[in-house]
């Protein structure tokens, strides 16, 4: 099972269940949004863990996504838009032992938020991010995001847009990521298990939730989770496993010169132990990125924990720092410090 | 050590600068003069006069960098207006200062730095030395260069070195001229050169020479002294105010039992306090230094969120960017001390001068009606009981509070009677008890409105706060029109209660009478000092200088009622004076404004006060 032994936040011999974590307040998402199950797996992961449930911190921006916090009993802070991860990063760092959870959305962290989204990545922050990626401004009723795809008509590009969306998982393994995954929404189980990878990584966890948003851009992320398509557009890795996808699991990745290419098993001379096994833990981000990258028509998208590499976070290196400062200094108070240096008596 | 008697001429106060070369070490210069005027007891202030370039072209106007202080035998308040001893190693910092020195200044040149093409970078056509420039000065032209190299010229020092002693020559000249000893610095040279003894005898021997070499020629028939001021008892050190906020704020922090968290961003001039807080890991401070100023104050909003003395340090540009999480923290009712080191705007202004002109920004420069409280600092050292006052009302009364202080007090250093934490007030934040079966996120404490602080970790409170309008008292999102009517009273009239803890407004002087000036921050020095003069002229003038901005004290209507005139001195067009006719509508109101990125100088206030007393 899970094994959560060697982490900073505080545990509880208490089992907790999912009403320990449901808030009296009504679900406002609009019926058939694709929120709704994001919010049931993290009920279901919430008891699980093994935390006190005093511990868990919900961290939002603004955004229908945003909302999260409201839905969940927590404590928690519904902030202001795109500034989630820097309010989180604040809470973590004030108090490590606590786990901070951060929902937001597409535009919330990659557009207004896009500053604190890459740096509390660099920095490492262990703090777990849902990161509901519509490709739309729900919220606002419709407006292209900076993951909606090129050429798609929205509110405001009637004639399509004209610019180049944003692939999570790049910008992600730009900012040194150490903690990626990307699952569907209509997929509970693969939400949960991402979830629970996530909360056992140290560091910042980033999961990509292909959320739909039924009103404003319906079925957006068919073409690939679509139940119609999936075997043949989902590659869902495992880590120590090889990546194999399609109905009878007879395709899969292979590394030729420095690309990946998708191979079928039993032609071509190629069996299964030709196919590339995943590495999630591997610290050099190559594959993972290339793995990140990947999408129809040509390959598969790639589902499942891509990357969760061990690096210092930020919260135990300032921890440390602090340590050896109270151990080594001779200023132990603030009468210490305004004694200290150059002082004399009149 | 003096072998000749030489008469004494007593001054209460004397203002020395010292000006030279980025190279030339005014700085250090500076400040060794200074400490040697502190240990004997003299009150003091100092500036340091940075040029805006990291390395300006040497020997150029841009390139001057210079110290000014002002040492006496009573209080002093002010760097001083115009300098009685100036010390100036080229003639870039002579063009640049000699408009600063008083007629018949003693002015101390190193005549080797005047060589033709310094002069000429400097914008001089013909040398200072040379022409009537210097004429109603008491000047001391010393070839200074070359006297530092001969005095080293025993000890085999290679002639840079040699010539970057030179300040120390400087340092000697001008020890003679006050009667100083010179034990304190060679003390000085001992500890700051432990691992470099050759050093020391260099500084030492430097030092020793520029004094012998003043006996000789009788630099000044002289000695200029400055007699120990009277001052409280106690222990003192010197400090600037970015240092003192640094050390308000860790105080607080100490006292409330809260942890510090800085979450900051670099801007000059408030970029020292960040640097001093980052050395106090050992007091528990937790510093972030974010990646944008949104960034910092929003992780301070986290770490108050979390229980934490909460704290973001910036100048104006960055209080712009601040403003829509300053508005979080109001509407989350959460503390949060947002330090504002003002400096010359609007955009990017003049960083490294001095304005009050973001008044305005931190009273009302937010959307919605989002009250603060607001303080301000007026010197340097009282930097750290506001910035201690700032985090006190805002963790018991549950209200962000922006604490302004400006460059010229952050840069600015004065003599610092160093307190006890035992005497500092007590800091009670209102903690929310565990498992209280009757917490509530927005309950208040009937005295101060202020709500309980609950934070994560607590067994028994969980709760979500956020940027909606919440319903009173529960704290569940709510868009009910009353209960926004409520909840904006609410947040407005906690700030107000914020007077019945905050000290009444003194007047200086009497309580009636002909002119009733007002300012506020950082303007005390200038202010106090020409009120003073015409109180001592027997004029009919009080002075009320204001901390406590937002809210008001409760006697503030009572203050201005007494005089037939009133008159807000202040360094932007005119905002304070515009925020008290709006709550205290009243004719007799004047205003005297200087915009420039310049301390008021005291004869033009004494002018313009002089003035409203002549028209009738
Ligand atoms: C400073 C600021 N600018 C703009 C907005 C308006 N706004 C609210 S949510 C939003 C976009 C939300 O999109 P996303 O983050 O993808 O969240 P979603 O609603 O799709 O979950 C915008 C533009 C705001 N609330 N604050
Ligand atoms: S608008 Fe879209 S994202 Fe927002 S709640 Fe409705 S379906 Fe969900
Ligand atoms: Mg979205």
């Amino acid at each position: 099972m899970q094994d959560f032994a060697n982490m900073t936040v505080e545990r509880s011999n208490v089992q907790l269940t999912k009403a320990d974590f449901e808030s009296d307040q009504m679900v406002k998402w609009c019926p058939g949004c694709g929120a709704h199950a994001i919010l049931a797996a993290v009920e279901r992961v919430f008891p699980k863990i093994g935390y006190r449930k005093e511990n868990f911190c919900m961290i939002s921006g603004i955004g229908c996504s945003s909302r999260f916090p409201y839905y969940v009993n927590t404590y928690g802070i519904h902030g202001i838009h795109g500034r989630a991860a820097a309010i989180s990063t604040g809470v973590k760092l004030a108090n490590p032992r606590l786990s901070v959870w951060m929902a937001t959305g597409d535009g919330d962290s990659l557009a207004i938020g896009g500053n604190h989204f890459i740096h509390v990545i660099r920095r490492n922050v262990d703090i777990n991010i849902l990161l509901f990626n519509n490709q739309i401004y729900g919220l606002t009723k419709g407006q292209y995001s900076p993951t909606t795809p090129m050429g798609k008509v929205t509110k405001t590009s009637p004639q399509g847009t004209i610019e180049h969306p944003f692939t999570v998982g790049e910008l992600v393994m730009g900012a040194q990521g150490t903690f990626f995954a990307r699952v569907p929404d209509n997929n509970i189980g693969m939400m949960t298990d991402a979830m629970f990878e996530a909360a056992k990584h140290d560091g910042t966890s980033i999961m990509e939730i292909m959320q739909n948003c039924i009103i404003f851009a319906d079925k957006a992320h068919n073409d690939v989770i679509g139940k119609e398509v999936k075997d043949d557009t989902m590659l869902v890795v495992k880590n120590g496993q090889p990546m194999v996808f399609g109905k009878n699991s007879d395709k899969g990745l292979i590394l030729r010169d420095t690309r990946l290419e998708v191979a079928e098993i039993g032609k071509n001379g190629i069996t299964l132990d030709d196919i590339l096994i995943h590495d999630a833990y591997n610290q050099d981000p190559g594959i993972h990125l290339m793995l990140a990258k990947l999408a129809p028509p040509l390959f598969p998208m790639v589902f499942g924990v891509i990357r969760a590499a061990m690096f210092p976070t930020y919260d135990d290196l300032l921890e440390e720092q602090l340590k050896y400062a109270k151990e080594t200094s001779a200023i132990k108070n603030v009468d210490d410090l305004l004694n200290s240096g150059d002082t004399w008596e009149i | 050590m003096t072998k000749k008697k030489r008469p004494v001429i007593e001054r209460e106060s004397v203002v020395v600068k010292f000006v030279g070369d980025s190279g030339d070490g005014m700085q250090l210069t500076g400040g060794m003069f200074s400490d040697v005027a502190a240990l004997v007891g003299n009150d003091l202030a100092t500036f340091p006069d940075f040029p805006a370039e990291i390395r300006a072209p040497q020997n150029t106007v841009a390139g001057v960098s210079g110290f000014q202080m002002h040492m006496g035998s009573s209080k002093i308040y002010t760097t001083g207006d115009l300098v009685d001893v100036l010390v100036a190693m080229n003639p870039a910092s002579l063009k640049a200062n000699l408009k600063w020195a008083k007629k018949g200044a003693t002015i101390l040149l190193d005549t080797d730095a005047f060589d033709e093409k310094s002069v000429e970078k400097a914008g001089y056509k013909v040398s200072p030395l040379d022409d009537d420039t210097l004429e109603t000065y008491h000047a001391i032209k010393s070839p200074m260069t070359m006297l530092t190299k001969e005095s080293l010229k025993d000890m085999g020092v290679d002639n840079k070195t040699a010539e970057r002693s030179k300040n120390m020559f400087a340092l000697g000249i001008l020890f003679y001229i006050f009667n100083r000893d010179l034990k304190p610095s060679f003390k000085y040279f001992e500890t700051k050169f432990k691992k470099k003894p050759e050093l020391v005898e260099i500084n030492k021997v430097v030092l020793q020479q520029g004094y012998n070499y003043a006996e000789t020629i009788e630099a000044l028939e002289s000695v200029i002294q400055v007699s120990p001021a009277h001052m409280e008892k106690g222990r003192y050190r010197n400090i600037t105010g970015n240092v003192a906020t640094a050390w308000g704020l860790l105080a607080a922090a100490e006292k409330s039992g809260r942890p510090l968290f800085l979450g900051s961003y670099p801007i000059t001039p408030a970029t020292e306090i960040l640097m001093e807080l980052s050395k106090h890991k050992s007091l528990g401070a937790k510093v972030f230094q974010a990646e944008d100023e949104i960034a910092g104050i929003c992780s301070s909003i986290g770490a108050s969120f979390t229980g934490s003395l909460a704290c973001t340090t910036t100048s104006g540009p960055g209080l712009s960017l601040k403003s829509e999480a300053i508005g979080l923290a109001v509407i989350t009712e959460l503390p949060l001390v947002i330090v504002n080191v003002q400096r010359g705007g609007p955009s990017t202004g003049l960083p490294t001068k001095s304005e009050q002109s973001d008044l305005y920004q931190a009273l009302f420069g937010r959307n919605g009606e989002c009250p603060v409280i607001v303080v301000a600092a007026s010197t340097a050292e009282n930097c750290f009981y506001f910035a201690y006052m700032a985090a006190k009302l805002s963790l018991e009364h549950m209200t962000p509070t922006i604490l302004l202080t400006d460059g010229y007090l952050g840069f600015g250093s004065t003599l610092f009677r160093i307190p006890k934490m035992k005497d500092m007030p007590a800091i009670n934040p209102p903690m929310a008890e565990a498992n209280d079966p009757d917490y509530k996120p927005y309950r208040r404490n009937p005295e101060t409105l202020a709500r309980q602080w609950a934070i994560p970790g607590t067994e028994g409170l969980r709760h979500r706060i956020g940027g909606l309008e919440k319903e009173n008292i529960i704290g569940t999102v709510s868009t009910d029109p009353m209960n926004h009517q409520i909840m904006t009273d609410l947040r407005a009239a906690k700030v107000e209660k914020v007077a019945d803890f905050i000290p009444e407004q003194e007047i200086e002087g009497a309580p009636e009478g002909d002119l009733l000036v007002i300012s506020w921050g950082g303007t005390y020095g200038s202010v106090h000092s020409a009120v003073k003069q015409m109180q001592n002229e027997g004029k009919s003038v009080s002075l009320a200088h204001f901390n406590y901005i937002m809210p008001l004290p409760k006697n503030t209507g009572k203050v201005l009622q007494g005089f037939k005139k009133i008159v807000v001195c202040e360094l932007n067009s005119g905002q304070f004076v515009n925020y008290l006719k709006m709550k205290f509508p009243m004719p007799n109101f004047h205003q005297f404004n200087k915009v420039q990125g310049l301390p008021f100088m005291i004869n033009e206030l004494t002018d313009r006060f002089n003035q409203l007393l002549e028209e009738k």
